[in-house]
């Protein structure tokens, strides 16, 4: 009780003018975790509505992602130094690539085994997750890297004299609303998007029409991982890396998703963007951990009340 | 496929022999074979295999997957050591020789909050106080809440992954809070430095030898439960409510009240492991009711079988034995061996140890049948 | 006319799914003691009207009451207890539980956790068991576990499973899809026997076993009732023909 009268109590130190800065700046600060919690929650999302499975080692595929950025910059840095500016762009789409085809592997060994099976398959993604960890722990050592940033992600723009937001979120942001819209086209307007989510809706007669249910469950497995290595690129521009950063975001990217209602791309975004403003302008006024408690418990407490999530269809079972 | 064995998993002669196996190893094998820092290392072991006895009920039986179980595991362990630590802190103020020292340690106040600047006890440790009322609390915490958590979730009709993450995500909660709230729980450190319970020394080896045999014996309660439980109409009901839910709602009963039943019994199971932890190693730490702890419970039980209460404890021997062995000797193998161990018991042995026991089993006993058959068969001969 | 006793009357039924109205105010009274055949073209609601009965699903709005108490909005667990049980399309039984325990699991007695784990298998239960067995023809499979049934003797096994709790009446979903003729001949007879004592409701596809067993018949059609009568007269209707016919 004595707690959420503190809560109460917290903005009356700070007057009007004060407030409305600390709200943008937070709210601009969030919008580097929105960011990946969007592009993490859109592969857990697309791979949980079309299959079902909750995979635990999504969190490992940013870190690949963020690993292979590390790579490049690495590269670039000691061989081709002219490149520095450029290197980022192709870094991303490496680090799909990378994540994809790990994906892909994971899900042709795996996943496909599992299918139907969703407890079993989150048991053993988990074991995935422990493994790729303990493999990147191998190549890359425990030590924490970090990725050479070109300087145009450096710096920060400042439209007001309280108000200083960083380049690199703005970038990430960016990066992270393209990369919803080129899903949201590829699910929604393109003929693979038809087949997946057909499969999604009855899979005997998607079957049965002729689609391969089994590729679609491949490549969309594989894309959703794909888009958990680009979200570890993104990361590299607020973070360094290390074997367990993605594991960090794991919890947090399924409670996106769920709190979003499964298998809805507009639920993931509003759920993604409520829970990293509300973690980020909270953090301010509370300490971190105790932001994300109250984060959680009020998402915990919706859930009760809505257990579809935030925006689900209503059929017929 | 794994259903057919579900039904010999429940044969009684067969479950009745594993348990008098289980317990001639526990009660005589293991305090024979080793020394007692190995013997208190078996019952460091033990005291986890509550919490997958009780994940074999709600997930094996029930298909209730909870990622979450150490929450209740801790708060049995937690109640236990409020209780060890108030008394410890009484009896330090007698050690206290110096002046210098009495003015550094307020009496029957645990050290920690000492060091937080809490003056009095906070009104939540009063219970602990008494040792009748610790075990309530030891038991009835961590069943209430489960009731709590259970009555929101199946009610609402949460169920499967949705409950599993959600499990996890209160999990997660509840070490943030553990670790936040220095003063009252001893924050990341936990509560450290529990010496005697009642005036009895548990740090002795006459203790840890009787405490060893204590978690053994309670431990094989919780087994007995579980299967008298499993052996009533209530455990085909929790079978029929795993495997068509809808269909035992359209006979009439209620799927929640059955769901929330077993979940309660699991949680109150594993806080009776939790409790009997903190004597066998004299500590509590948050440490121990995060998400990995109890994402290993669910290993513990998916590796000994997730449908076998007694494979759970070998599951949980095996794994904790291999972990000590491999973390002293190769550290970076077991993550790998762990993650393949994941792997292989939900893609080749879902039945886990019980199911291969099971299947080597039945093929030794027909051997050893067809044998006394034939030799049964030639005797009239001679 | 008024002598008639209803056991069921739906008024006005109606469910939209997002704005379809997979049901659209329908009307339905089953008579106490008959035989009531739904049928219909695929997609024209009469699995949802069970659903919806059964309190599976929700209605948007609309009426159920059963032998006079209004249950649109009870807990599926008090239908079934006021008297209602539903057999599903696929035949759902407990694949790892026999026969026996199948139809153990659903004697009404026990239907509380507590009440579940007090529970004694008596001579009573027993011989309970034993005298539906038979009336489905399953007493010599008492020890058989479910999943290893042939797809009829499962859909015989349901019903038993329902028969067991002695219902008021029976919402039988297809309750001969798939199986032999031999085996539709013994459902026949089964059915015959079960509605001495209480109602049925069937959906049905098969026309030449609706003719053999229904006291009344209704068809539906795009969620609304399109006629309703004895199969003769149905039969007859030309909006019927056209519906059946025309596509």
């Amino acid at each position: 009780m004595s707690n959420l009268l503190c809560f109460i109590d917290l903005f009356s130190d700070y007057n009007a003018e004060e407030l409305t800065s600390i709200f943008v700046m937070q709210g601009f600060a969030g919008l580097s975790l929105f960011a990946v919690f969007l592009l993490m929650a859109l592969g857990l999302a697309i791979i949980f509505g079309q299959m079902q499975v909750i995979n635990m080692a999504h969190g490992e595929f940013l870190t690949i992602g963020a690993y292979t950025t590390v790579f490049i910059s690495d590269m670039v840095t000691n061989y081709i130094p002219g490149f520095t500016r450029y290197y980022f762009l192709f870094a991303i789409l490496a680090a799909f690539i990378v994540a994809y085809i790990v994906g892909y592997i994971v899900e042709v060994l795996l996943v496909s085994k599992l299918y139907r099976r969703p407890l079993d398959t989150l048991l053993a993604t988990w074991g995935v997750s422990m493994i790729i960890r303990q493999i990147l722990r191998f190549i890359f050592g425990a030590r924490e890297d970090s990725a050479v940033m070109p300087d145009w992600l450096m710096g920060s723009w400042s439209p007001s004299d309280t108000i200083d937001i960083p380049i690199n979120g703005l970038f990430l942001f960016a990066t992270a609303i393209f990369m919803t819209l080129l899903v949201f086209l590829l699910m929604y307007k393109s003929r693979w998007g038809l087949r997946v989510r057909a499969t999604v809706q009855n899979r005997e007669m998607a079957n049965a029409v002729g689609i391969n249910s089994k590729k679609v469950d491949r490549m969309t497995f594989a894309l959703g991982c794909g888009i958990a290595g680009i979200a570890g690129a993104a990361f590299t521009t607020i973070g360094s890396v290390s074997p367990s950063a993605g594991s960090l975001y794991l919890v947090d990217t399924f409670i996106v998703v769920v709190f979003g209602g499964a298998g809805s791309l507009i639920g993931t975004i509003l759920s993604a963007f409520g829970i990293a403003q509300a973690q980020s302008i909270l953090e301010f006024f509370l300490s971190g951990v105790l932001a994300k408690v109250f984060v959680l418990v009020c998402i915990v407490g919706v859930l009760m009340l809505r257990p579809q999530g935030l925006v689900a269809n209503k059929v017929r079972k | 496929m794994n259903s057919l064995l579900d039904n010999k998993f429940t044969g009684k002669k067969k479950e009745t022999i594993a348990l008098l196996v289980l317990a001639v190893i526990l009660l005589a094998c293991f305090p024979l074979m080793f020394d007692i820092f190995r013997l208190n290392l078996v019952g460091k072991y033990l005291s986890l295999a509550f919490a997958s006895v009780g994940l074999v009920l709600c997930w094996g039986y029930g298909g209730i997957l909870s990622l979450g179980q150490g929450l209740f595991w801790g708060l049995g362990g937690y109640a236990m050591a409020a209780f060890l630590k108030l008394e410890a802190a009484i009896d330090i103020s007698h050690e206290a020789g110096t002046d210098q020292l009495k003015a550094l340690t307020t009496i029957g106040l645990p050290d920690f909050m000492d060091w937080n600047q809490i003056t009095e006890l906070p009104y939540i440790w009063y219970p602990f106080k008494s040792f009748p009322l610790t075990l309530l609390m030891m038991i009835g915490l961590p069943g209430l809440l489960a009731f709590i958590i259970g009555n929101a979730m199946f009610r609402r009709r949460v169920s499967g992954v949705y409950f599993a993450i959600i499990t996890q995500a209160l999990c997660w909660i509840m070490e943030i809070l553990f670790v936040t709230r220095q003063g009252w729980t001893g924050g990341i450190n936990g509560i450290t430095d529990l010496r005697s319970c009642l005036g009895w020394d548990i740090r002795s080896t006459s203790a840890q030898y009787i405490l060893y045999f204590a978690t053994v014996i309670l431990l094989l309660g919780a087994v007995l439960v579980g299967k008298l439980v499993l052996r009533t109409k209530f455990g085909q009901l929790l079978i029929a409510t795993r495997d068509m839910e809808d269909r035992v709602r359209f006979s009439g009963y209620d799927v929640a009240s059955i769901k929330i039943f077993i979940f309660t019994l699991a949680a109150m199971i594993s806080a009776v492991g939790g409790a009997m932890f903190v004597f066998n190693v004299g500590f509590m730490s948050p440490k121990l009711i995060t998400i990995e702890p109890s994402v290993y419970m669910v290993i513990f039980c998916a590796l000994g079988g997730r449908n076998s209460l007694v494979g759970a404890v070998y599951g949980t021997l095996i794994v904790s034995f291999g972990r000590t062995f491999f973390s002293e000797e190769f550290p970076a193998l077991w993550m790998l061996l762990m993650g393949s161990v994941f792997i292989l018991v939900t893609l080749v042995f879902p039945r886990g140890v019980a199911g291969i026991v099971e299947d080597y089993g039945s093929v030794l006993y027909n051997k050893f049948k067809n044998y006394k058959l034939s030799k049964k068969k030639i005797e009239p001969v001679e | 006319m008024s002598l008639k006793e209803y056991i069921l009357e739906i008024s006005d039924l109606t469910v939209s799914f997002d704005g379809f109205k997979a049901v659209n105010s329908v009307a339905l009274y089953v008579e106490k003691g008959s035989i009531h055949v739904v049928i219909g073209p695929n997609g024209a609601g009469k699995t949802t009207l069970l659903d919806l009965i059964c309190g599976k699903t929700r209605p948007t709005f609309g009426k159920i009451e059963f032998m006079g108490q209004d249950i649109t909005h009870l807990p599926e667990q008090s239908i079934v207890q006021a008297g209602i049980g539903r057999k599903f399309q696929t035949p759902s039984i407990y694949p790892t539980l026999t026969v026996f325990e199948n139809l153990e699991v659903s004697y009404p007695k026990g239907r509380s956790v507590f009440g579940a784990l007090t529970f004694k298998r008596d001579k009573k239960v027993i011989d309970r068991i034993n005298e539906i067995a038979k009336m489905i023809f399953l007493h010599e499979m008492l020890d058989t576990p479910g999943e290893l049934l042939s797809h009829g003797q499962k859909q015989w096994l349901e019903i038993g499973m329902l028969l067991i709790a002695d219902p008021e009446l029976l919402l039988l979903d297809e309750p001969v899809a798939g199986m032999s003729v031999d085996e539709r001949v013994q459902t026949g007879k089964l059915l015959n026997e079960i509605c001495k004592e209480r109602s049925v409701l069937i959906i049905e596809h098969d026309m030449n076993f609706v003719r053999e067993i229904a006291h009344t018949v209704t068809v539906l059609h795009q969620g609304a009732v399109l006629a309703e009568g004895p199969m003769a007269f149905v039969e007859s209707n030309e909006k019927v023909i056209e519906v059946y016919l025309g596509e």
